[in-house]
C-alpha cells in the first residue's frame, strides 16, 4: 500500500513483537499459580518476589507449550537454547532482571500466512520465539503519591513472538494478529485475550520510498487491541512522513500509544533502559531438548487454521473467503462442520457466515454463546431442503429461533408456517389475483414482461408468504400464457 | 577493551550504585585489571571445546506444571517498607 505524500509516494514497513502469555497452571520458574483475577500478591512464590536464596526451576509444560507454538508457526525448534538475564530496574520487577532468551532462543525462523479481506494470502516471516518471565503489575491510579504493585503476574511464562518487517499496511498488521491469535488458540498455548493482557503487542514502524532502504523505526509499546495497533500504525506513519518531508529525521525511540487521543508519544525515560546488559543466567543451565520429544509434540498438533481452510475449500467446495471466515475461530469451524454434516455445505456456509454471524454480531455474542445451536440450525436447513418452508419464511423462523431458543420444527408448527405445496390451493390464489388485476393481465400479455414479479408478489401476499415459490412461478407462467 | 571514568559512571548508574566521582578513576583502573586478566584467558586455544556451562555434569532440572507455592501474602509483604490492601506500595512511578 503506497501513501501519497507532498514529495511523492511512501511505503510503511511494519514489524510486530507479540507477548503471548502461556497457558499453564504454574509459573515459568516457580510453583505459584497463574490464574487471572486473584487477590493481589496471593499467587507469589518467594522466587517471584525476588527474595534471596531462591533458585528458578523451569516448568517443563511451559517449554512444551513454546515448542508446540513453534511447530504451529512452521518454525525451526532449537534443541539447545539459553536463558539470559535482561537487567533493568522497575518497581514491578523485584529481581532487577527478567529471565529471558537473547542470542539462543528456543524457536527460530517460521512463517504465518495472512488471509486478507479480498480473499488473497500473503506470507509473513517469523524471526524467532523465545520464552521469558512476565513482570508484575503496577497500578498508578489508586493513590495520589504511591504506585501499588501486584506480583501475581510476575514470573508467568510469556512467549515473545517477533515478526520480520514484512507487513506494509495497518490491515496486514491486523490480519497478522488475527491469524497469530487463531493459531495460538487452536494450539491451546495462549488464550489470545488482548483485553486481559494475555496477548500484548509492540509495534515497530518505519517509512521509506517504495523499494528504497528501510527508514529509522520507532517502537510503540504495549498496544492492547488490534484496533489500537492499526491506529498506532496510522498515526506513526503520518507523523514520520510529515517529519521527513519537512526535512527532519526520525529518532529511533520507544513510544507509547495514547488510548484517549489515539496518538503516540515519546517515552524518553525508557531510552537509557535499553542498555540491558544481557548475560547468561548463572542459575540456569542451557535448555536441551530431545528430538524425539519434539516429534512427539508434533504428532499431537491439532488441524491448524491453514490446513482446515484448505480442507474446507476441498471437501465443501467453499470459496477462500468463506473458508477463511469459518476457520478464524476453531469454535466457528466446529459449528459449521456440525451444520454441514449430511447437508448442502454451501447453503450451510451461507447460513453460518450470513444469518448466524450477522445475528451474533448484532447481539454481541460469541459463537460459544449462540442462542441457536448447530443442531437447531441444521434442523432449520432440513425444513428448507425438504420444502417444508420457503427461503423467505426460513429467515423469519431463524429470527424466532434466536428470540425463543425453540427449534425450527416447533416454531413452524406453532405459527403455521408450513409451505403451501398443494397445487390446488396455489392455483386458487393465483386465479384470485389474476381476476382482481385483469387490467395488468392484459398489459402483461401485450408484452409488459416486468409485471410478472408483481403477480408473484401478490400471490405470496395472498398466501402469507407460504406458497412454494417454484410452484407459484410455474403455475403463474402457465396461466398467464393461456 | 578499556574502561574509562565515564564508562564507570554509566555502569554504576545502570546498576543503581552510587559511586562518588573521586572513586571513579580508581575503579576504572581495577576494572581494567580484571578485564585484562580475563583477556589472558583468550590466549588458550579452545578450538573444538564445548563451552562449559556447569562444573558438575548435569542437565537443567525441570518441574511439573503443578501449583505448589503461593498463598503466602503476609510473608511476601513482610519486608516491604510500605503496603496497602495487599499491594506493595512504592513511590509513584509514572510515564
Amino acid at each position: 500500500m503506497l501513501i501519497k505524500g507532498e514529495t511523492g509516494d511512501w511505503e510503511v514497513v511494519i514489524g510486530l513483537e507479540v507477548h503471548a502469555q502461556v497457558i499453564s497452571n504454574a509459573k515459568l520458574f516457580s510453583g505459584a499459580a497463574t490464574a487471572f483475577g486473584a487477590d493481589p500478591n496471593t499467587q507469589v512464590a518467594l522466587l517471584d518476589a525476588g527474595l534471596p536464596g531462591m533458585l528458578p526451576v523451569i516448568n517443563r509444560y511451559c517449554v512444551e507449550q513454546a515448542v508446540r507454538t513453534g511447530l504451529g508457526l512452521k518454525a525451526q525448534i532449537n534443541l539447545h537454547s539459553v536463558f539470559d538475564r535482561k537487567n533493568y530496574f522497575y518497581a514491578d520487577l523485584p529481581l532487577g532482571y527478567q529471565i529471558s532468551q537473547y542470542t539462543q532462543p528456543i524457536v527460530g525462523k517460521g512463517s504465518i500466512v495472512l488471509d486478507l479481506p479480498d480473499g488473497s494470502s500473503r506470507t509473513v516471516g517469523i524471526t524467532r520465539l523465545h520464552l521469558e518471565m512476565d513482570a508484575g503489575k503496577s497500578l498508578h491510579d489508586q493513590h495520589p503519591s504511591k504506585t501499588y504493585v501486584d506480583l501475581n503476574r510476575a514470573g508467568v511464562a510469556l512467549m515473545e513472538i517477533v515478526s520480520e518487517p514484512d507487513m506494509r499496511s495497518p490491515e496486514e498488521a491486523a490480519a497478522y494478529l488475527r491469524k497469530l491469535r487463531a493459531i495460538l488458540r487452536y494450539l491451546g498455548t495462549c488464550d489470545g485475550n488482548m483485553e486481559e493482557g494475555s496477548m500484548r503487542c509492540d509495534v515497530n514502524v518505519s517509512v521509506r520510498r517504495p523499494g528504497g532502504p528501510f527508514g529509522t523505526r520507532t517502537e510503540t509499546k504495549n498496544v492492547n487491541s488490534i484496533r489500537y495497533v492499526m491506529m498506532a500504525i496510522e498515526y506513526e506513519t503520518n507523523r514520520q512522513i510529515e517529519i521527513l518531508e519537512s526535512g527532519g529525521t526520525i529518532d529511533q525511540e520507544t513510544r507509547l500509544f495514547d488510548t484517549v487521543k489515539f496518538t503516540t508519544r515519546s517515552m524518553r525515560s525508557k531510552e537509557e533502559a535499553h542498555d540491558y546488559r544481557y548475560f547468561p543466567d548463572p542459575d540456569l543451565l542451557p535448555l536441551v531438548l530431545d528430538q524425539a520429544w519434539v516429534d512427539e509434540i508434533r504428532s499431537t498438533l491439532p488441524e491448524l487454521p491453514d490446513e482446515k481452510k484448505a480442507r474446507f475449500m476441498e471437501q465443501y467446495k467453499l470459496s477462500a473467503y468463506d473458508a477463511g471466515v469459518l476457520v478464524a475461530e476453531k469454535a466457528s469451524a466446529d459449528y459449521y462442520e456440525a451444520v454441514a454434516k449430511g447437508r448442502d455445505p454451501k447453503i450451510a456456509s451461507n447460513w453460518v457466515t450470513g444469518e448466524l454471524f450477522g445475528a451474533l454480531n448484532r447481539l454481541g455474542k460469541s459463537i460459544e454463546e449462540s442462542p441457536v445451536s448447530a443442531a437447531d440450525l441444521g434442523g432449520l436447513l432440513d425444513l428448507l431442503a425438504d420444502n417444508t418452508i420457503s427461503g423467505r419464511i426460513a429467515k423469519d423462523v431463524f429470527a424466532a429461533m434466536l428470540e425463543t431458543g425453540k427449534s425450527a420444527a416447533v416454531i413452524v408448527e406453532e405459527q403455521g408456517l408450513r409451505q403451501v405445496t398443494d397445487t390446488g390451493a396455489i392455483e386458487a390464489a393465483i386465479d384470485g389475483v389474476l381476476a382482481a388485476n385483469a387490467d395488468k393481465v392484459a398489459e402483461f400479455r401485450s408484452g409488459k414482461d416486468k409485471l410478472f414479479g408483481f403477480f408473484v408478489g401478490q400471490v405470496m401476499k395472498q398466501t402469507q408468504g407460504k406458497a412454494n415459490p417454484a410452484l407459484v412461478n410455474e403455475i403463474l407462467q402457465a396461466k398467464l400464457k393461456g | 577493551m578499556s574502561i574509562d571514568k565515564a564508562t564507570v559512571a554509566k555502569i554504576a548508574h545502570l546498576a543503581r550504585i552510587k559511586v562518588p566521582e573521586d572513586e571513579q578513576e580508581r575503579l576504572a583502573g581495577e576494572l581494567n585489571q580484571i578485564l585484562h586478566w580475563v583477556e589472558q584467558l583468550a590466549e588458550v586455544d579452545t578450538e573444538g571445546v564445548e563451552p562449559m556451562t556447569s562444573v558438575a555434569a548435569q542437565t537443567l532440572r525441570q518441574r511439573e506444571d503443578v501449583v505448589t507455592e503461593g498463598d503466602i501474602r503476609d510473608q511476601v509483604l513482610a519486608n516491604a517498607p510500605d503496603r496497602a490492601a495487599g499491594f506493595f506500595a512504592v513511590p509513584k512511578v509514572v510515564e
